[in-house]
């Protein structure tokens, strides 16, 4: 059996990450490796990054992060934020990144989905949704969840999926930042119907969400930031926590 | 005096068990080399046959789609050279899919070094496909690269493609929707479908195994 994956999710600007980290003795908590370490360490089963940097000499600081990580992680990850074109995903490709996500370019040229999928494998390639309901609607919302798009989720999702997204890791933004629990329902929906795997995230605020988000919608894992960032959840615990209620993880 | 032959530096090179990474541009080896950097394993690049000689243990890394892997194999002219090589020989992923007979994938012949076949898992299985994630991996055999890992230990998955299971060939296997080869061996050649580079601690004590084998 394929264990549930839980993957923190890291924010970096200019090579250093967003957010505050207040767990364990970090020498830098500013530092994206040190930190990507410490949750490796902890039983992190993959991680996220998201780089947020808006600079022209974006390209080469992220690809600067990713092979500092690469170098000192032994787990896998992947890297969004900024990936418009073919030539910015062979940056990445080569300087050690498993795989990348992309969210609004797919959305603005879906043709990507396919470029990307034929170029490096369809492994290699996340498509990230932000969502967000809408009089009883769910529609793909752009640029972190302000712009709404006219797209319905589930179809953008069928539709990344039959263009070779090989996962998709899906925000509910209604849920993001409340600590109230996952989208169950929504995901379950949109898992059921999905034969690559789903990440859930938004919402997380307690061990029980999580067990709730993989007893309710089978997702493939769940990702979470703050939760982790500030400690509130030890990776380890939550494992233990899951384990108990018969949810396989590593 | 001491004779030249016996200094210190001389001596760490003959000592010295150095891995020969085939280099036939199928996927990134970033993580592979960074692993191997971390575990403190000397390693170098074989571009061209002559070089199969510099090393006493070989890595065919790989990822992507099989037949085109196979394909770029075949323009290095390394892979006629490969079935003959007597040192350990390690694939990794696509890497160790190239050592059997046949793949789905391309409707591909491949080195044919170990008569297995390599099978789509689309329409076998209910799963999802790819097969990605942690899995646990049970070796079989006793075979050596899987000294002091745990007999259920995770690694990390990431392929649509497996390898039959086969009780002579199968060094362990792992379940799917079925049962298949996570690893197998034949001779001095081995071969892992998932990622020892990316399996956390159980990756690298393979890697270590596969680095002081004989």
């Amino acid at each position: 059996m394929l264990a549930k994956r839980i993957i923190p999710c890291l924010d970096v600007k200019d090579g250093r990450t967003v957010k505050g980290v207040n767990f364990v003795d970090l020498r830098d908590a500013g530092d994206p490796v040190e930190l990507a370490w410490q949750y490796s360490r902890q039983g992190a089963d993959e991680l996220v990054f998201l780089d947020i940097t808006a600079t022209h000499e974006r390209r080469k600081t992220t690809a600067e992060l990713v092979k500092a990580v690469a170098r000192q992680l032994n787990i896998p990850f992947t890297i969004g934020g900024g990936i418009n074109e073919l030539a910015d995903a062979d940056v990445l490709l080569h300087a050690g990144a498993d795989k990348i996500s992309i969210n609004s370019a797919a959305v603005r040229n879906p043709a990507l989905i396919n470029q990307l999928a034929d170029a490096f494998g369809i492994q290699f390639v996340v498509v990230a949704v932000d969502t967000r309901h809408v009089d009883g609607k769910n529609f793909v919302h752009l640029n972190g969840g302000r712009l709404k798009t006219d797209i319905e989720t589930e179809d953008w999702i069928k539709e990344a999926e039959d263009r070779g997204a090989g996962e998709i890791l899906l925000t509910s933004m209604d849920h993001d930042g409340t600590k109230n629990g996952f989208d169950c329902v929504f995901l379950k929906k949109i898992n059921d119907n999905l034969s690559i795997p789903l990440i859930a995230s938004g919402g997380a605020g307690s061990k029980q969400h999580f067990v709730d988000v993989f007893q309710q919608s089978n997702v493939d894992a769940a990702l979470a930031a703050s939760v982790f960032h500030y400690g509130e959840i030890l990776i380890p615990d939550l494992k233990d926590e899951l384990r108990r209620h018969g949810i396989e993880v590593r | 005096m001491r004779n030249t032959w016996s200094c210190p530096v001389q001596k760490a090179f003959y000592d010295t068990k150095m891995i020969g990474i085939i280099n036939y541009g199928a996927g990134n080896i970033f993580s592979l080399t960074a692993a191997l950097n971390r575990l403190n394993i000397p390693y170098g690049m074989v571009n061209k046959v002559d070089e199969l000689a510099g090393y006493d243990r070989i890595i065919i890394p790989g990822v992507g789609h099989a037949g085109a892997a196979m394909r770029k194999l075949a323009a290095s002219g390394l892979a006629a050279s490969i079935g003959q090589l007597t040192k350990p020989v390690l694939g990794i992923c696509v890497g160790m899919q190239l050592l059997t007979a046949y793949s789905e994938e391309g409707d591909s012949p491949l080195l044919d070094i170990i008569s297995l076949n390599t099978l789509h898992f689309d329409k076998r299985i209910a799963e999802k496909v790819p097969h990605m994630g942690w899995n646990k991996v049970f070796h079989e055999n006793g075979c050596p690269i899987f000294d002091n890992i745990k007999k259920d230990a995770y690694f990390y998955f990431v392929h649509s493609y497996f390898i039959e299971y086969n009780a002579t060939f199968t060094a362990a296997s792992a379940q799917y929707g079925l049962k298949f080869s996570a690893a197998i061996q034949d001779r001095n050649f081995y071969g892992v479908q998932f990622h020892p580079e990316k399996s956390g601690e159980a990756g690298e004590q393979l890697l270590l195994n596969f680095s002081n084998l004989y």
